[in-house]
């Protein structure tokens, strides 16, 4: 039987109330939302917290909404409902092609989209698809909130930019004209983790590439901004000779290790290739060229 | 910690570590052994009830998440002796041999019904893809989720 080790449980009614518990309660205190990253970590007991924190009433925290320029995403919103949004479907199809591979339907009924940027996996995929999008998320401490660029978000592995006693509340994507995106995945069998994973996001302005966002899942210690891609693709017009230049950089710059899901070389190739093929599905998109 | 959770309309309150999962406060629940526990790590989908409608893996929840909420298990399928119609189903398309992954692939299942009374094959597999049965291939089990919604269908016909 897998137990997790002895802990203290309290359910926070607001989002206050969570940061005050945090603060009280010190560093062995963690929050759990979906628990589907945490609880298994627990029960390995690679994860042993003295405290858990429920935040699961904070209906507050659960919703995607567009708002002063913005899609707005509450930290609790769970992967059923960021898969069958509607508006990011619109906004920002990548979201759909990553959420109907994460896990499986049932494990996507309880986790959350806060749950697994904060958990931060390099194989985890919505934290590709942040990147890609350019979202920033708020981050809530006693004294109040900031908010950071997925490119600082990401501090190494399994580690971000939220400190002690600090919540994430809310992810934002910033809506921008001449926007398409798409994530692309390949796993060993459904609901299993990527063995590589691509997301990108482009903003067409005039016929070029105004703005490209493009990071990698599973090839590396953390997600994998590209940003040698991104400027190579900046400013000009989409190709496919320019999308296999920025997959072959994603093969360069990706750094795999080897492992039941497959070799370097192999995990390596698939990097270029998922890189390609988001980048050519994020821009027919952009340009509504998509069947 | 004292934890009162409804399971299939009834109120079960108890005791408990923190620590417990809900796969296992429900199989300590006298007469609720049906909810199976199987690999422990949300892979297999043996553990799965519904957790307020939604089918959850009540291996990755904590007893103690869930009061408040309505809990709803394989035995709250069958009514005054009548199997449900994914029950009958399941029976009449022989979509199983040993019957561990069952219940949970009966509450997937009857869940998927709820919300789409008429799903596609593929629809099936996806709903059932955390489920894992290593007797049928699957097969069976896809054509008793369509013989529950097609004589549903008709049920609700005839009414």
């Amino acid at each position: 039987m897998q137990t997790p080790a002895p802990f203290e449980y309290e359910r926070a009614t607001s989002v206050e109330g969570a940061i005050a518990a945090l603060g009280r309660l010190g560093p062995e205190a963690r929050i759990i939302a979906g628990g589907h990253s945490l609880l298994p970590m627990m029960k390995l007991r690679l994860a042993s917290p003295e405290h858990l924190i429920d935040i699961n009433d904070l209906a507050e925290l659960a919703y995607i909404r567009e708002q002063e320029g913005e899609i707005r995403i509450g930290a609790l919103t769970r992967h059923v409902d960021l898969l069958k949004s509607e508006l990011l479907a619109r906004r920002f199809p990548l979201f759909a092609d990553a959420e109907s591979v994460i896990a499986d339907p049932v494990v996507r009924n309880r986790g959350t989209i806060g749950g697994s940027l904060c958990q931060a996996d390099a194989a985890e995929d919505l934290s590709a698809v942040c990147s890609a999008a350019k979202a920033r998320v708020v981050i809530r401490a006693a004294d109040g909130e900031r908010t950071v660029g997925m490119e600082d978000f990401h501090v190494g592995p399994y580690t971000t930019a939220v400190g002690a006693g600090e919540i994430l509340t809310e992810v934002r994507l910033p809506l921008r004209p001449g926007a398409g995106s798409a994530h692309e995945k390949v796993e060993r069998r459904a609901g299993d983790w990527a063995i590589a994973a691509a997301s990108a996001a482009v903003w067409i302005d005039g016929g070029a590439i105004g703005d490209v966002g493009i990071a990698l899942s599973a090839v590396g210690m953390t997600t994998i901004h590209l940003t040698r891609a991104e400027e190579l693709l900046s400013g000009k017009a989409p190709s496919e000779e320019l999308f296999a230049q920025a997959g072959e950089i994603a093969s360069e710059d990706c750094s795999p290790s080897a492992d039941g899901r497959g070799p370097v070389d192999y995990k390596r190739h698939l990097a270029g290739v998922l890189t390609q093929r988001a980048l050519r599905r994020a821009t027919a998109r952009a340009l509504q060229q998509e069947d | 910690m004292d934890v009162s959770i409804a399971i299939n309309g009834e109120q079960v309150s108890r005791e408990i570590e923190p620590r417990q999962l809900l796969v296992h406060f429900i199989r300590e629940t006298p007469g609720l052994t049906g909810t199976h526990w199987g690999c422990d790590t949300s892979n297999c989908g043996a553990c799965v009830v519904q957790m307020d409608g939604r089918p959850v893996k009540s291996c990755t929840i904590l007893a103690a998440m869930c009061e408040g909420h309505e809990i709803r298990t394989v035995e709250a399928l069958e009514v005054d002796g009548r199997l449900d119609p994914i029950q009958q189903g399941f029976h009449e398309r022989h979509a199983l041999q040993c019957g561990f992954c069952t219940p949970g692939m009966l509450m997937t299942a009857r869940a998927l019904l709820d919300e789409n009374p008429d799903p596609t094959d593929v629809e099936i597999r996806t709903a059932i893809s955390g489920a894992i049965c290593r007797c049928t291939g699957y097969k069976n089990i896809v054509s008793a989720v369509r013989w529950a919604a097609d004589h549903e269908a008709a049920a609700k016909q005839e009414a």
